[in-house]
């Protein structure tokens, strides 16, 4: 499409951001080498570029963690809340304080564009501290019963696709209950985690609290099937997930797991297409598609559908693809080679069974992790690209005439994590929502976040919700 | 020439009142000394006018205050926290002085006062979730109760404890999106006075706390008769005024917080506030508003909805 304007580059700077050519793994309170001496690279996925070596933990290295945890458990459970609140206050502070380099360190360990960690990953992370910050003294409060006590080591797991945000809100509602933690970054992503190392430094917060392994799935094997771990908290993949589910099978230990989703993004007739439209992208294109709620189905209703389909090729023309760092970019970089690997033979899949493909027409840069958002229009529910999830900027279309229609094809899926519903019309949205077997619900929005609001899944999404007061559930004995 | 000749700057102690740091219109002063009778400053002494004016400047705050999301109060009142650390050293000198106590024991009135902002900065998006939720009802409803602020709040400080008991009856009020005018302690204003720098210095916008010196009775009955005033926080009156206060209220239904027991026990009254604060002064001065909206009916026909 013709443009009477042309961009011009506006790059972030680089420069506020000083990443070291090694780390290694932060177990209590310090910096070390795994005890075999095994490091690996990670890479800037828009770029190919190595930025940093980082160690690789083992059994034994979780073992140490683990240790290094339990022993700081005694004296942080113990604190008054009031004194713990002010640690963690501290951190969303300094989260606060330091968020445009985490913005661009994130930006170049994720490949998710600087204009969504600067605007939606770090305000989020600060936030969701310092709305965990504030129950710390107000547990009594929390509707669990006077002086709920914390569980004691939480191992948790988190994924490569907020890997900040997701950190938040592992550490944040673990901290203010009163456990001590053993945090595994994904092997594509571990810098931001690493970074959060040296903001528990800065905030005094006492050694051993929060311990750093970063590595690969053995590690976090390792980590959930320590037997002196009191709590798992995962959020990745249903396969995963389903492993993590047996493996605490005859132990008491607590687990919580946020896994995937397909989410069905449902557009009414008497929907504000426009709006619509934006939801739709935001839904499915936001950060790449690589998230879990993201809105990867959408039931459009028949009599809209050419309309809204053209609006959305439109719309989707114009989204901007490349350098991440570019405060201009829409879509970023795919987060590594085999994702970008599994995001392709999928839609080859889809081809392969008939659904017909529309990619919107941009240049990919040359080197890097690219993919062109994709639609898929003539798609069944028997579809794979209907049924699985991609977890890549690939939307699924599907159509249907009535409101039941719509929520029987919704929750024709596995999962159960989130949807959206597009309707002028407010007992429809009430009506569907209580219909949908899914656990976030969007209303003439979608991909909204906040820490006080609770996030989760329904079947096969996994159990257990993250934020809100809901959030602290999972870390106390109740 | 050395600390013990130099000649110390005495501070002008001013009323706080929409931001700014104005003298009373009446241009009366009263003089404030330590526990001991020893000079200590010459206090505002205002009048109805300023009370009256304070109320507009609290009203003209409400809309913007209470509008702000719950994040960005919890932010502002940690903000508070923040600015009194520094100024930890200033108000330890003004508790020990007004209220007697030694300087650790008024260190630790000073460090409770902080950490009590604290304590209501966390409580800004959380009291939705305790006192407000979704209601089961028989129908087709979705019914949801959400607690708002009530609006101006008329705040009788505590008389006893000057800084402590201030801050247990400000912050609260304002936690929720309320609007304040306070009358400060009579015979220990200082440390509320001082208060209103630090406020002015902590984003908390002009006109959300406004900080009067005085005497009590006398600027406590216009704020009770007040029409523009929503509501009344008792603490610093005496059984009877309070009494009195109670019945002028009444003329335009004001929530009525009466004094606690814990407010007027004079013999430890700095170690009565330090006990943790609980819910109820925020409660105190919270609507609850109830929405109905139906949810369309889930009949074969599926057509209702």
């Amino acid at each position: 499409m013709a443009s009477a304007f042309e961009y011009a580059p506006a790059p972030e700077s680089r420069s506020v951001v000083d990443i070291a050519p090694s780390y290694g793994l932060f177990i209590d309170g310090e910096f070390t080498e795994a005890a075999d001496g095994k490091v690996f690279k990670t890479v800037s996925p828009s770029s190919e570029e190595v930025l940093s070596e980082v160690a690789q933990a083992g059994a034994a290295d979780v073992d140490r963690a683990v240790k290094a945890a339990r022993k700081a458990f005694e004296k942080w459970s113990a604190l008054p809340g009031s004194e713990r609140a002010k640690y963690l206050f501290r951190i969303a502070r300094i989260i606060q304080e330091r968020s445009r380099e985490l913005a661009v360190l994130e930006t170049l360990d994720n490949g998710k564009p600087i204009k969504e960690t600067r605007d939606a990953d770090l305000p989020l992370v600060a936030a969701h501290f310092f709305y965990y910050a504030g129950w710390a003294d107000k547990l009594d409060h929390a509707g669990y019963g006077p002086n709920p006590r914390p569980l004691g080591v939480a191992g948790q797991v988190i994924p490569w696709n907020f890997p900040l945000l997701m950190l938040a809100w592992k550490i944040a509602p673990a901290l203010a209950t009163g456990n001590t933690v053993v945090l595994k970054p994904a092997e594509t992503t571990p810098l931001s985690a690493l970074f959060f190392a040296d903001i528990c430094r800065q905030a005094g917060l006492p050694k051993g609290v929060v311990n750093i392994l970063t590595g690969y799935g053995d590690a976090g094997e390792a980590l959930v099937t320590h037997p002196d771990v009191n709590k798992v908290a995962f959020t990745g993949s249903t396969a995963v997930g389903k492993a993590i589910a047996r493996s605490v099978a005859g132990t008491d230990k607590k687990v919580t797991l946020e896994l995937g989703g397909k989410g069905a993004n449902i557009v009414f007739d008497d929907a504000p297409i426009d709006q619509a439209v934006e939801g739709i992208v935001t839904g499915i294109f936001f950060n790449q598609g690589q998230v879990c709620c993201a809105g990867s189905r959408l039931l459009v209703q028949e009599s809209v559908q050419d309309e809204v389909l053209d609006a959305l090729k439109r719309r989707l023309s114009t989204l901007r693809l490349g350098d991440p760092l570019d405060k201009n970019t829409d879509i970023g970089a795919i987060n590594s080679a085999e994702q970008l690997a599994r995001i392709t033979s999928l839609v080859e899949t889809g081809e392969a069974e008939g659904a017909e493909r529309w990619s919107a027409p941009c240049e990919l840069p040359s080197s890097g992790y690219w993919f062109a958002p994709t639609l898929f229009t003539n798609v069944t529910q028997a579809h794979t690209v209907a049924r699985d999830e991609i977890f890549g900027p690939v939307l699924s279309v599907l159509s249907f005439r009535t409101p039941d229609e719509a929520v029987a094809k919704a929750n024709n899926s596995q999962y159960g994590l989130s949807a959206g519903i597009w309707t002028e019309k407010g007992s429809r949205i009430l009506a569907v929502a209580n219909k949908l077997r899914a656990g976030v619900v969007w209303a003439n929005t979608f991909n909204k976040f906040d820490p006080t609001s609770p996030f989760g899944g329904y079947k096969e999404s996994g159990f257990g919700r993250e934020g809100g007061r809901h959030g602290l559930e999972a870390y106390l004995d109740v | 020439m050395s600390d013990q000749n130099r000649l110390g700057v005495f501070k002008t102690y001013k009323l706080y009142v929409g931001g700014k740091f104005p003298r009373s219109e009446s241009g009366r002063v009263y003089e404030v000394t330590d526990s001991k009778g020893a000079w200590l400053a010459n206090a505002p002494q205002s009048s109805r006018k300023d009370a009256r004016d304070a109320v507009v400047a609290a009203r003209k705050a409400f809309g913007g205050w209470s509008g702000a999301t719950a994040y960005n109060r919890g932010q502002v009142l940690y903000r508070v926290a923040e600015m009194l650390e520094g100024r930890k050293e200033q108000f330890v000198r003004e508790v020990a002085a007004s209220e007697g106590l030694s300087k650790s024991k008024a260190a630790a009135v000073v460090d409770g006062a902080i950490d009590r902002w604290v304590w209501y900065a966390g409580w800004t998006d959380k009291i939705g979730q305790i006192a407000g939720g979704a209601n089961p009802v028989a129908g087709p409803y979705l019914n949801l109760s959400t607690p708002e602020p009530t609006g101006v709040v008329a705040v009788l400080a505590p008389q006893k404890s000057s800084f402590l008991g201030l801050v247990s009856v400000i912050a609260p009020v304002i936690a929720t999106g309320n609007t304040a005018v306070v009358i400060a302690s009579a015979d220990a204003p200082l440390p509320a006075l001082s208060l209103g720098e630090v406020l002015a210095t902590s984003d908390v916008p002009g006109g959300v706390v406004n900080i009067l010196s005085g005497v009590t009775a006398e600027l406590a009955a216009p704020l009770a008769a007040h029409q523009d005033v929503n509501a009344i926080d008792l603490t610093g009156a005496d059984a009877e005024l309070a009494k009195e206060l109670e019945i002028a209220s009444a003329d335009n239904l004001k929530r009525v917080l009466r004094p606690q027991p814990v407010d007027t026990d004079a013999a430890s009254a700095s170690e009565d506030w330090s006990a943790s604060p609980g819910t109820h002064r925020l409660t105190a001065f919270l609507e609850t508003k109830t929405v109905w909206h139906p949810t369309g009916a889930l009949g074969a026909a599926g057509s209702s909805y």
